[in-house]
C-alpha cells in the first residue's frame, strides 16, 4: 500500500527539527542561516514557513499522478508504488520540464553547477523500502509530522477535524488536489496563506496532456492514409492527363501515316 | 549601392557572432546560473520563447511540400526550396539553442533510448530528430544538384513521396505539441493565452508564419541577388496568407468568448498590453492584405509579411514569457548573454540562408523554370537586370 505523510499545522511549534532531519538524509548543509530561509531551494527541501504564531511546512507533495514524472521525456522522476517519487539523477537531461509542469512549484535547479542536477524532497525512499518512517516524520517531536498509510492517515485526519472542528480549515489539503498527494496538510488558517493555491485543479495534471498525446497514432495512421490518398489522386489525374496526351498525339500520327500512305498511293 | 548595405550588415553580423560566442564560453564555462536570468521561480526563458518562435518559422516547410508534393500544385513549386532551406535553418536553430539550454547537453541523446511517452517533451525529442532528418532530405536535391550527383538525385527522387508524408506527419505533432507543452500549466499561464485549444493554434500560427516568412525572404533575396519569385505567385501567397491569419484570428476570438475571458483585457497590466501588441501585429496585416493594391505591390507585401512575422514573436514570447511571469512572483527579464546567443543563432541562420541562395540552386530551382517562365520573371523587374544571367548561370 502506498505510504504518506500527514503534516498536522495546529500541532506544529515551528521547532524546525524537520528541516534538520531532512538536511542529514539527504547530506546538505545546515545551519541558523539556513533555518532562517523561508522557501526551498537547491540545498533545502523542505521549509517550516512562519506566520506569526502559525506555521506551514512546504515539501514535495510526492502526488499520486505526479506533473512532474508525467513531464519528464526521460523517466527521470518517477512515481514509485511505495508513495514516493523518485529521482534518477543519471537519466535527466536538464531540460527542467518538471519545474514548469509541477503545480506547487517544487522542484529546483542546480543553476550555479555545470552538471546541474534537479532537487527536490523525495519522501525517503531508501527508508520507506526498509520500513522506516521518513527523517522528518522521525524526528519531529510533537508528531506534527507523521508517517503512516495513505488511507489510515486520511481516515485520521477526518477524525481531528471532526473532533476539533474549531480549531481546523474544513479541509484536508491534498486529498484531491490534483487527484491525490502523498503528503497531507491540515491548518487552522486558510491554505492559500502559505502559498498554498486554492485552486488547483482535482483532477490528475498528466490527463491535461495525455488526452492530447494519446491521438498521436491516430494522426499518424489517418494522415498517413489521407496524404496517401490524395497523392494518388492528384497523381493519377496527371497520368491520366499524360496518357490522353499521348493518345491524341499517337492518333494524330496515325492519321498523318494513313495520309501519307494514301498520297503515296 | 548595394556594397555599402552588404558592408553595414556585415559588421553587425560580426559584433552580433563575437559577442555570441563570448556568451557561448561564459555558458559552457560558468554553467546556466552565471550566464542567465533564469532561476527557480523562472525556469524557461529566452530560450525556450526564441525555440518556439524558430519552430514557427519553419512552418512554411510542411506546408508548401504537401501543397507541391501531395496537393501537385505545381504552381508553387518555385517557393518550395526556400521554404524547405528556411525550414531546415529554423530547425538547426532550434536544436542549437536546445543543446545551450538544456543542463546536461551531452545527455541530449538520451530520449531516444529512454522512454516516457507520456511526456510531451518526449514527442517533441522525437519528432525534432525525424523531421530535421526529413528536412534534411527534402533539401538534399539542391545539393546534389550543384554537385551534379545524378544517381543519388534519382534514388532521393524515388523515396520523396513517403518522405514528404511522413515529414507533413512529423510538424503536424510537432507543431501543435509545442502548444501542447503549455496544457500542463493551468494555473500558471495567464488566461489570455492558457487555453486547451493551444496546440490547434501553435499549429495554424506556424502555416501563417511560414507563408509570411517566404514573402519575406522573396523580398531580400530580390534585394542582394536579384533572384525572386514571381509576383502572381506572391500575390497567391499574400491572399492565402490574408485568410490564414483570418482563420487563426477567428479561433482565437471564438476560444476566448468560450472560456469567457474578455473581462481581462479591461485590467490595466502588462499582459494586456502585450496581448493587445500580439493582436495589433496579426490584425493590421490580415486587413491590408486583403485589399488588392496590397497584395499586388511586392513591398506592401513584405510590410505585411513583417508585421505578421514580429505578431507571431510577440505570441511567442507571450506564452514563453510574459503569460508566466505573474504566478511565478517574479520579473524575468534575459540578461544580455542571453539575448546574445539568441541573436547570433539567428544572425548565423540569415549568414547560411544567404550563403546557400548565393550558391545553390534555391530560389526559382532552375533545372525547372521554362523558358518563358524565366522570362516573365525579369520582365517586371527589368531593372534588375542580374536575374536573367543568374538564372542561366544556375541552369548551366
Ligand atoms: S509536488 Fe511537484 S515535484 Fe512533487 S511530486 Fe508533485 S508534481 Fe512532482
Ligand atoms: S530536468 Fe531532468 S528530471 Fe526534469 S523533466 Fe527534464 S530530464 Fe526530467
Amino acid at each position: 500500500m502506498s505510504k504518506a505523510l500527514l503534516y498536522d499545522a495546529t500541532i506544529c511549534i515551528g521547532c524546525k527539527q524537520c528541516e534538520q532531519g531532512c538536511a542529514t538524509e539527504n547530506n546538505l548543509p545546515y545551519s541558523d542561516s539556513i533555518a532562517a530561509e523561508e522557501k526551498q531551494s537547491e540545498h533545502k527541501f523542505t521549509a517550516v514557513l512562519t506566520r506569526g504564531d502559525k506555521f506551514m511546512r512546504r515539501l514535495c507533495m510526492n502526488c499520486q499522478d505526479p506533473a512532474c514524472a508525467s513531464a519528464c521525456p526521460v523517466a527521470a522522476l518517477r512515481k514509485t508504488a511505495a508513495g514516493p517519487v523518485i529521482y534518477e539523477e543519471g537519466r535527466c537531461m536538464g531540460c527542467r520540464y518538471c519545474m514548469l509542469a509541477c503545480p506547487f512549484n517544487v522542484p529546483r535547479y542546480e543553476w550555479n553547477k555545470l552538471f546541474p542536477r534537479v532537487r527536490k524532497c523525495t519522501m525517503c525512499p531508501n527508508r520507506v523500502a526498509a520500513g522506516k518512517q521518513t527523517a522528518c516524520a522521525e524526528i519531529c517531536p510533537t508528531g506534527a509530522t507523521k508517517f503512516g498509510e495513505r488511507d489510515e492517515l486520511i481516515n485520521e485526519a477526518q477524525q481531528r477535524i471532526r473532533d476539533n472542528p474549531g480549531q481546523y480549515v474544513k479541509h484536508i489539503y491534498g486529498l484531491n488536489e490534483v487527484g491525490g498527494t502523498s503528503v497531507l496538510l491540515l491548518s487552522g488558517v486558510p491554505f492559500d496563506q502559505f502559498g498554498y493555491s486554492a485552486d488547483v485543479p482535482t483532477e490528475p495534471m498528466p490527463l491535461l496532456t495525455s488526452r492530447v498525446l494519446s491521438k498521436v497514432p491516430d494522426v499518424v495512421m489517418l494522415g498517413g492514409v489521407l496524404l496517401g490518398g490524395i497523392w494518388w489522386i492528384t497523381n493519377r489525374r496527371d497520368d491520366v492527363a499524360a496518357a490522353e496526351d499521348c493518345e491524341k498525339n499517337s492518333a494524330f500520327e496515325d492519321k498523318k501515316r494513313g495520309q501519307d500512305e494514301n498520297g503515296k498511293a | 549601392m548595394a556594397k555599402p548595405r552588404f558592408g553595414f550588415w556585415s559588421v553587425i553580423l560580426w559584433i552580433v557572432m563575437v559577442l555570441g560566442g563570448y556568451s557561448l564560453i561564459l555558458r559552457f564555462a560558468r554553467g546556466l546560473g552565471a550566464s542567465t536570468n533564469m532561476t527557480d521561480e523562472f525556469p524557461w526563458g529566452l530560450w525556450i520563447g526564441f525555440k518556439l518562435f524558430a519552430v514557427a518559422l519553419a512552418g512554411g516547410g510542411f506546408t508548401i511540400a504537401a501543397v507541391v508534393h501531395i496537393f501537385n500544385l505545381k504552381r508553387y513549386r518555385p517557393v518550395l526550396r526556400p521554404m524547405i532551406l528556411t525550414a531546415f535553418l529554423g530547425y538547426s536553430a532550434f536544436i542549437c539553442s536546445l543543446i545551450i539550454d538544456l543542463g546536461r547537453p551531452y545527455r541530449i541523446w538520451h530520449p531516444v533510448v529512454m522512454w516516457n511517452d507520456h511526456s510531451v517533451m518526449f514527442e517533441i525529442a522525437w519528432c525534432v530528430m525525424l523531421y530535421t532528418t526529413v528536412l534534411a532530405l527534402e533539401f538534399a536535391p539542391a545539393v546534389l544538384e550543384r554537385l551534379g550527383w545524378q544517381r543519388a538525385l534519382v534514388w532521393l527522387r524515388g523515396v520523396m513521396i513517403p518522405v514528404v508524408i511522413l515529414g507533413v506527419i512529423l510538424s503536424t505533432l510537432h507543431q501543435s505539441s509545442l502548444g501542447s507543452l503549455y496544457l500542463i500549466v493551468p494555473g500558471k499561464l495567464y488566461p489570455l493565452w492558457y487555453s486547451p485549444l493551444e496546440p490547434v493554434f501553435f499549429f495554424v500560427s506556424a502555416l501563417c508564419a511560414g507563408l509570411a516568412m517566404t514573402v519575406f525572404e522573396s523580398w531580400h533575396s530580390r534585394k542582394a541577388f536579384g533572384k525572386q519569385l514571381e509576383q502572381s505567385l506572391l500575390t497567391s501567397l499574400g491572399r492565402v496568407l490574408a485568410v490564414a491569419l483570418s482563420f487563426y484570428l477567428a479561433l482565437r476570438f471564438v476560444d476566448m468568448v468560450h472560456r469567457g475571458v474578455f473581462h481581462l483585457l479591461l485590467l490595466p497590466r502588462t499582459e494586456t498590453y502585450l496581448f493587445l501588441l500580439e493582436i495589433a501585429l496579426l490584425l493590421i496585416p490580415t486587413l491590408l492584405l486583403f485589399q488588392r493594391r496590397i497584395h499586388q505591390n511586392p513591398t506592401a507585401l513584405y510590410f505585411c509579411s513583417v508585421l505578421t512575422l514580429l505578431g507571431f514573436v510577440t505570441n511567442r514570447m507571450n506564452v514563453a514569457i510574459t503569460g508566466m511571469e505573474a504566478s511565478s512572483g517574479t520579473y524575468y527579464f534575459p540578461k544580455w548573454t542571453e539575448l546574445a546567443i539568441t541573436l547570433s543563432l539567428v544572425a548565423g541562420a540569415f549568414a547560411i540562408f544567404w550563403l546557400a541562395v548565393k550558391y545553390l540552386p534555391v530560389f526559382p530551382p532552375a533545372h525547372e523554370t521554362h523558358l518563358a517562365q524565366s522570362a516573365r520573371v525579369a520582365a517586371p523587374s527589368a531593372a534588375a537586370s542580374p536575374a536573367v544571367p543568374e538564372l542561366t548561370h544556375a541552369g548551366s
